[in-house]
């Protein structure tokens, strides 16, 4: 039997799995409700590697395996299919969205144990996994946008898991209104898509765009740009990222697997699909660069100020992801996804931790008032330090160094990079060295703040070391040209990708480069321990100070993007909204309403249970009948 | 010799009118039986026998008999009589007038525009009726059967007296 | 045997049939409402009738025939209605059985 053919049962394990749970969930107890979720979606993940691994063995013809099982709907020629497409970059999503998201389920059933509502939780992420899994195998935008809603709504579901607080609530909204905006763009440029091509089929609208548009067509600027809306609106990107720190208001496991390591990517795989659209879109493809190096620029200074953990990881996310649109936006399609893989790794791996340590903590958000946590949970401290150092990129251990240096090198080397584009991401890195360990410092060493009633057990602890060790090795699947040039990687993706296009003077610097960033991680991680372990002092009075004090505001709210939409968006909309509560279109509506009202009462009257006026009606209708027939 | 027919026409329209005006039921009753007689009257004469023997027999014989026996059960005394003489007001009578006349204005409109020349006729007897009544309209013959059944059986189940079945709401006031 | 005229006969049925109108239209007593239903029976069976015998077809009495069963079938049912009505409400008027609005 092919195993190919067997596809099909990834994305439709967890929706089972959902339809049971959400059906007769409250049959099953307790433990059982996780297991059975974490089941569906470890079968999912099996049945991935197991296709995977035949995949690297005998690929199939032309590299990518196709499987239509319906047609969704014929309208006027315009027919999608319910298929699924599998070639190398799906397949890579695939893997990790379903074995993180494995993880992710077997941490939740110790984490949810006690909560209230965890058939819901349950349902819910495997609705995701559902929906993420037809958004990556889907082999048409429209089935495409399909699963980009469904994650949409499991996020909007999941951030307000605890909906008895209102500011959970707020948050979900928020989350949902955001990337809204994002979606109707990418509405828009679906249907342009639509009108040019009267097909959504992705492989048939990459192989025609090509041939009808010439490199730098406006058709194409606007198609693409219309489609980075909804991918920054999806991966949280300037300008719509003010979402994804309030989205923390969910459980640690929802953050961990839905805004960190599967749905905030969406965006990037949204690119990488779509790469020969934004190729013949050069200006666009510079915006990507652009939004992404501004982004994790922004996020990364705002990450070194906050103090809930979550937080700091949220905006961490949102810089991480600001490097895989750099990535993207100079042509390095291999390494953005190379750099999603082993982000999706450490960082649900972190978050997973930082779950832990919160439960421990009495929920307990806040890293200035934790510390010295390392003694009390070690595998928690280690798992937690591969992630950070693989976030920080520490040079040869870690995978992050891998899938980052790639990154700078290829910013800085390839045709469309540019050496701005280099400094915002050395900088970038050089923050993430110094918030990442300002966060291990300050809520692992030091002395300890507040005692923990809660020690994770082992179904906690096994998925935290297999994403620890995933985020120590997973990077030497793709060595540099520097480190004996062993790229199985690349390789395997870029029959997918077209390759790099290099600027040949600059190649030589990959070796400078690497050492420049590997000293400059390590100087801040340097630095962290300086400012927050040896002499928090320092950083206590230069925030007393006025202009201190104003820049640690201004960089805790985000920029104050918050306030910039509350106040140019929000505000003028409600300001608008109450002076226009009574207007005329409203009369309008209200006369048709009134009009019926009063024909209502024209027409019971005549309903009085008198027999002889219902007599009296037919006549009537007689003689007007018998007028109309002989006189008009 | 059109003029029985002229003569019977106006029997039938004056006994009508006064079926609808008397205050006493037997009254109207007998001036119906008139006015059938008189119908019957212009069938016999237009030359159609059987339908002039079934309009004495039947309707003039059988229904009004029903009626009267109605009446009879209903027992309605001289109280009645007064109680009608309240509820004809004369106003009562403009509204179904003006719309009769309407309506009486605009068949006599289309009545004028079809005049018949005077051809021959014939008479349609007994022999034709059942010809045409179990040929054509046997399928109609067998559904007023069952019409006349379902009547029967309605008609006893309405009206048979149920001893110690009130109506909900006299239920209600007896108990109190 | 008379020559009838279509027009003349079919008028006198308009004009019975308008008078039994009148009749339901005015009386308030059920059982007079009963019998103008049945004059405006009979008027149409009389239209009936005068169009057969203007054809010189069959067809015209057969109707009357039928209209006949219906009137008989009608009058049997109504007239059990009315006594049912008059036994517990005590009326004939219909002018109080008036549950029928809404």
């Amino acid at each position: 039997m092919d195993v190919f053919q067997l596809l099909w049962l990834i994305p439709a394990l967890p929706f089972f799995s959902f339809l049971i749970l959400s059906l007769s969930g409250s049959k099953f107890s307790r433990t059982g409700v996780g297991v059975f979720a974490t089941l569906s979606v470890g079968i999912s993940a099996l049945i991935t590697l197991i296709i995977g691994i035949q995949f690297l063995s005998s690929p199939p013809a032309g590299h990518f395996y196709e499987q239509t099982l319906w047609v969704w709907f014929d309208v006027a020629g315009f027919k999608p299919s319910i298929a699924f497409y599998l070639d190398p970059l799906s397949l890579v999503f695939t893997f990790v969205v379903t074995f993180v998201s494995f993880l992710i389920h077997w941490y939740s059933i110790g984490f949810m144990k006690t909560e209230e509502g965890h058939v819901r939780f349950f349902a819910y992420m495997n609705l995701f996994v559902f929906s993420m899994l037809m958004l990556v195998l889907a082999n048409n935008l429209l089935l495409l946008y399909l699963g980009w809603e469904g994650v949409g709504l499991c996020s909007f579901l999941l951030i307000g898991f605890w909906y008895k607080d209102p500011y959970n609530c707020y948050a979900a909204r928020k989350a949902f209104i955001v990337t809204r905006i994002g979606d109707t763009a990418m509405m828009i440029g679906l249907l342009m898509l639509v009108k040019n091509f009267n097909t959504l089929d992705i492989a048939s609208i990459l192989t025609t765009a090509p041939q009808t548009w010439s490199p730098g067509a406006s058709q194409a600027f606007w198609v693409t740009i219309l489609l980075l809306g909804g991918a920054v609106g999806k991966s949280a990107q300037l300008p719509l990222q003010t979402w994804l720190p309030d989205a923390m208001a969910g459980p640690s496991p929802v953050s961990a697997l839905i805004h960190a390591a599967t749905m905030v990517t969406a965006g990037v795989y949204l690119i990488a699909r779509t790469h020969v659209l934004y190729e013949l879109a050069p200006a666009v493809q510079t915006l990507v660069a652009i939004v992404g190096a501004a982004t994790l620029l922004i996020a990364g200074f705002s990450a070194i100020v906050q103090r809930d953990i979550k937080r700091v990881l949220a905006y961490s996310t949102i810089s991480q992801i600001g490097y895989m649109f750099l990535a993207l936006g100079v042509g390095a399609w291999s390494a953005a996804v190379f750099h999603f893989m082993i982000h999706a790794f450490f960082k649900s791996l972190l978050f997973l931790s930082a779950g832990v340590v919160i439960i421990a903590m009495h929920h307990e958000h806040d890293i200035f008032k934790m510390g010295g946590l390392r003694k009390k949970m070690p595998v928690v401290f280690w798992t937690f330090l591969f992630g950070a150092g693989a976030l920080a990129a520490i040079p040869l251990i870690t995978a992050g160094f891998y899938s980052k240096d790639e990154i700078l090198f290829f910013a800085m080397a390839s045709t469309k990079g540019s050496t701005w584009l280099w400094l915002a991401g050395f900088v970038g890195a050089f923050i993430t060295s110094v918030y990442t360990f300002r966060m291990v410092f300050v809520a692992f060493f030091g002395e300890q703040k507040h005692d923990i009633h809660y020690k994770p057990g082992i179904s906690f602890k096994i998925p935290l070391i297999i994403l620890g060790i995933l985020s120590l090795i997973a990077g030497f699947i793709e060595l540099p040209h520097t480190f004996g040039h062993f790229t199985p990687f690349s390789d395997f993706i870029n029959t997918v990708f077209p390759a790099v296009q290099l600027i040949p003077e600059k190649e030589g610097l990959e070796l400078t480069l690497q050492i420049s960033t590997a000293i400059l991680a390590l100087f801040g991680v340097f630095l962290a321990w300086q400012l927050y372990m040896k002499r928090p002092q320092m950083v206590a009075r230069f925030k007393e100070t006025g202009f201190g004090k104003r820049l640690n505001d201004f960089l805790f709210s985000g920029w104050k993007f918050d306030w910039l939409y509350d106040t140019f968006f929000v505000k003028p909309f409600v300001w608008l909204s109450k002076i226009d509560k009574s207007d005329f279109v409203d009369r309008i509506y209200g006369g048709v309403a009134n009009l019926n009202l009063y024909f209502n009462k024209l027409l019971s009257a005549t309903q009085n249970g008198n027999v002889r006026s219902y007599v009296l009606g037919v006549a009537l209708g007689a003689v007007i009948a018998l007028t109309i027939i002989l006189f008009l | 010799m059109q003029i029985i027919f002229y003569i019977a026409a106006l029997v039938a329209i004056v006994s009508t009118a006064m079926v609808i005006t008397r205050k006493n039921a037997v009254h109207a009753l007998l001036y119906l039986i008139v006015s059938l007689l008189a119908v019957s009257v212009i069938f016999f004469i237009m030359g159609a026998p059987f339908v002039a023997a079934l309009e004495v027999i039947v309707y003039a014989g059988a229904i009004m008999i029903l009626i009267i026996f109605a009446i009879m059960m209903l027992n309605l005394g001289q109280a009645s009589e007064k109680r009608e003489k309240e509820w004809l007001k004369p106003r009562t009578w403009i509204g179904p007038g003006i719309l009769a006349a309407i309506l009486l204005a605009e068949l006599i409109y289309t009545l004028n525009s079809f005049s018949p020349s005077a051809h021959e006729q014939a008479i349609i007897d007994a022999k034709d009726v059942g010809m045409s009544l179990f040929s054509t309209y046997a399928l109609g013959v067998e559904l007023a059967a069952m019409m006349l059944m379902a009547g029967i059986v309605g008609a006893y189940h309405i009206g048979h007296e149920k001893q110690k079945e009130y109506h909900r709401y006299l239920q209600k006031e007896e108990k109190l | 045997m008379i020559y009838v005229p279509a027009n003349m006969g079919l008028m006198l049925a308009a004009i019975l049939f308008l008078l039994g109108l009148i009749g339901v239209l005015t009386r308030r007593n059920v059982l007079f409402i009963l019998m103008s239903l049945e004059i405006m029976l009979n008027a149409a069976g009389l239209a009936f009738v005068v169009a057969g015998a203007h054809w010189m077809q069959a067809d015209g009495q057969v109707m009357f025939i039928f209209i006949l069963t219906m009137a008989a079938a009608e009058v049997s049912v109504g007239l059990a209605l009315i006594l049912q009505m008059h036994r517990h409400h005590k009326t004939v008027d219909t002018n109080v059985l008036n549950l029928l609005k809404d």
